[in-house]
């Protein structure tokens, strides 16, 4: 018999239709529910062979199990999401067993309740900026007035000059879509831009930011992502998803 | 690295937006569920702070830099109109003055 735990997927309030039945959550596990006064926590349990300190620490290193225990946290955390207004947790949030659960949905209750209330109605869109810096940028001949390698280092000098151009102006760009999708959502977040190899595009990414929008302007929030569409940046967007990005519990509350 | 296509998110039920949509990547799940949402102590103690730095950072984050510095374009990490070093701009503007006040100065012959 190995010893388990408690491992938390997301805090919601309590609605007498959650069904979750069937539900599979990170290796395998089933999905269940700890209720406390009105909240309801998305719990499954674990083996702590898996889920205890020190296998945790080998496997986060594994980007293969990583990416899998992500996925099946995610799933469970969407699932939710689909049904009522939901607070994800961090992945491998894992306390000893469901009265510790029951313990925080106590403690934290309000401040789980602010930022459930804050979400409401509210969901997150993923916008990102790409900009193409392998293009060549304007080639300008200009006349030579020295020699050829004059000339070389005057054209070397100038597609420099076009490249860091480029880059500002895409850059200054970025600034302004992110404040004309940040004026018609409730909040912003911009996240560190992804590698190339994560991000699968060659180009690099200028802007990646979630945006937390009322559901009643999700269709001026969507115009406003295609108005923006094709002009030198290419924008790709994601969601909607759980609002991830506007669930810091640990700034609002202290607890 | 596991593909990061089949993690699509759910579209919501009576949702028709107009706009096109691309799936998800893992990168993009990732940097939610590791950065982002509620974050609370559990019981069993994980450094994420060790495993941000090392998982995140070293492979994700640091591959992007490395990736743009061998493609040649690492100039903005000392462009303070990018980093928003504005201590940096501060000093370098203090410097332009102190010259300008001393070339002035210098220009003087009455």
């Amino acid at each position: 018999m190995t010893d388990t735990a408690t491992y938390l997927y997301a805090v919601t309030r309590s609605e007498p239709s959650d069904e979750i039945e069937g539900l599979r959550g990170v290796a395998g596990t089933e999905v269940r529910t700890i209720a406390c006064e009105d909240l309801l926590a998305y719990v499954s349990t674990v083996s702590l062979d898996d889920f205890g300190a020190e296998p945790l620490r080998r496997s986060m290193e594994d980007l293969d199990w990583l990416g899998e225990t992500a996925g099946a946290h995610h799933h469970v955390v969407e699932e939710v999401a689909d049904r009522t207004p939901v607070a994800p947790v961090r992945l491998v949030t894992v306390y000893r067993g469901d009265d510790q659960v029951k313990a925080l949905l106590r403690d934290r209750h309000d401040d789980f309740v602010d930022v459930l209330s804050n979400v409401t109605g509210r969901r997150e869109w993923g916008v990102k900026a790409y900009v193409d810096l392998s293009a060549p940028g304007p080639t300008q001949t200009a006349p030579s007035l020295g020699g050829p390698g004059t000339a070389y280092l005057k054209r070397r000098q100038a597609g420099l000059r076009s490249r860091e151009d480029a880059w500002r102006q895409a850059a200054a760009h970025a600034e302004r879509l992110h404040e004309t999708l940040s004026s018609v959502a409730v909040a912003s977040h911009r996240h560190r831009a992804q590698d190339p190899e994560l991000s699968g595009r060659k180009e690099a990414m200028l802007l990646n930011g979630a945006y937390l929008v009322e559901s009643s302007r999700d269709d001026e929030f969507l115009k406003t992502v295609d108005d923006l569409r094709d002009r030198g940046v290419e924008i790709e967007l994601t969601g909607p998803w759980a609002p991830y990005s506007f669930t810091d519990l640990e700034v609002r509350g202290d607890g | 690295m596991t593909d990061g296509s089949r993690y699509v998110p759910a579209v919501r039920p009576g949702s028709q937006p107009a706009a096109r949509r691309e799936p998800a990547n893992l990168g993009d799940i990732l940097e939610r569920v590791l950065d982002r949402g509620v974050v609370i102590a559990g019981d069993i103690r994980v450094n994420l702070l060790d495993i941000e730095l090392l998982t995140i950072k070293l492979r994700l984050v640091i591959a992007s830099v490395d990736t743009a510095k061998e493609m040649g374009i690492d100039w903005w990490e000392h462009d303070p109109w990018l980093t928003g070093d504005s201590k940096a701009l501060q000093d370098e503007n203090r410097r332009l003055r102190a010259r300008l006040d001393a070339l002035e100065s210098g220009d003087r012959h009455d």
